[in-house]
């Protein structure tokens, strides 16, 4: 468990207290490494989407504000005849965002497969957001096509990070087949019900060798914060920001939530217990009758 | 030996399209009015590396798909 190395110099805080004496208690908070996957570093855990927000204005801002280094975009037939405008890359500076290319629409392995080497040549970037539909009324993924096409990509050197349900045994399968990471649902796509079972997650959590992290479900930033709570290293999310009646200020909660989450996690949270323990002293309490 | 046609006859993302003959996959590109650097491009379900665009023949009856990344999740 890397997550408590020290990898760079501790920043430190300073602790406003009331007290004089100790008025230059100095905190070394833990540092949190950043996340690496494949060749990328992140130093912010939020993956943001690109989808339906509603304007590119919006968009650019609501991405500014989350903190996120990288984004979901989807691969699409170019509009023929259409005049050529600005195209979403050129609202996404790359030395900013690195570019992870989704395979959003595919319902078969084969169609995944072909979508992903599309991306690649797009953008040039050998990271692929792996999935491979089952249904289009729920968007669940098939797990037999998502497995076929994450041995395939693999094999073929992509970075594959991999939409999942949230079974615990699909997600071994996935990491022995060499994914760099398991992206296991909150909830269904777009539905903004939060993390549904945190319990499979958390058998995930404990289970996998690789990074865990959260995609889709998320619709509040609480959702973001249990994720992150409960352990997973990164929590990718689209519809609950750029649906949001103000899309910038919920992707500056989500920034927040996430930093919250993980801190939380860092921290290490206190067991739950039935009955209440006092958090004052106990002996010293004055005579009553 | 049959004549090779004059025209080329192809589907591209859907649609039909007609390009003098002889082409190849970056004359597409071009005859589009698009920046080789903003698509990809896929030739009968398999990709055309950019590099190798100018050097793919198109072949009459080719299905194109031309891509590029929009806004998702």
């Amino acid at each position: 468990m890397p997550i408590r190395a020290a990898a760079a110099a501790p920043r430190r805080l300073h602790l406003v207290l009331a007290t004089p004496l100790i008025d230059d208690l100095r905190v070394t908070p833990t540092v949190d490494p950043p996340l690496v996957l494949g060749k990328h570093t992140f130093t912010s855990r939020l993956f943001l989407g690109t989808g339906k927000y509603p304007s590119m204005e919006s968009m650019v801002a609501a991405l500014a504000a989350s903190g996120t280094q990288c984004v979901t975009v989807a691969v699409r037939r170019m509009q023929l005849g259409a005049p050529q405008g600005k195209t979403l890359l050129d609202y996404l500076p790359r030395e900013r965002y690195a570019l992870l290319p989704n395979t959003a629409g595919c319902f078969d392995a084969e169609h995944a497969i072909r979508t992903a080497m599309l991306g690649r040549e797009l953008g040039i970037s050998e990271m692929v957001k792996l999935e491979v539909l089952g249904d289009p009324d729920t968007l669940l993924p098939d797990p037999v096509g998502t497995l076929e096409a994450a041995k395939a990509l693999v094999k073929d050197g992509f970075t594959v990070l991999c939409y999942t349900s949230d079974d615990p045994v699909l997600a071994r399968r996935l990491e022995d087949a060499g994914v760099t990471a398991v992206m296991p649902a909150g909830a269904p796509i777009g539905s903004g019900q939060g993390i549904l079972n945190p319990n499979n997650i958390r058998i995930i959590l404990e289970r996998a060798k690789v990074p865990v992290i959260v995609d889709a479900g998320v619709g509040t930033a609480s959702d973001v914060t249990i994720a992150f709570e409960l352990g997973a290293v990164g929590v990718l999310l689209n519809t609950g920001v750029a649906l949001a009646q103000d899309p910038v200020r919920m992707a500056r909660a989500m920034k927040a939530a996430a930093e919250a989450g993980r801190d939380a996690f860092l921290a290490g949270r206190i067991p739950k217990k039935l009955y209440a323990t006092a958090s004052s002293p106990t002996t010293g309490i004055i005579a009553g009758e | 030996m049959p004549r090779a046609p004059a025209s080329l006859r192809l589907l591209v993302n859907g649609e039909v399209r007609t390009l003098p003959a002889p082409a190849t996959v970056a004359d597409l590109v071009r005859e589009l009015g698009l920046q080789p650097a903003q698509v990809a491009v896929e030739r009968n379900q398999q990709l055309v590396r950019r590099a190798e665009q100018s050097t793919t023949p198109l072949a009459d009856g080719d299905r194109l798909e031309v891509v590029t990344f929009f806004g998702g999740g």
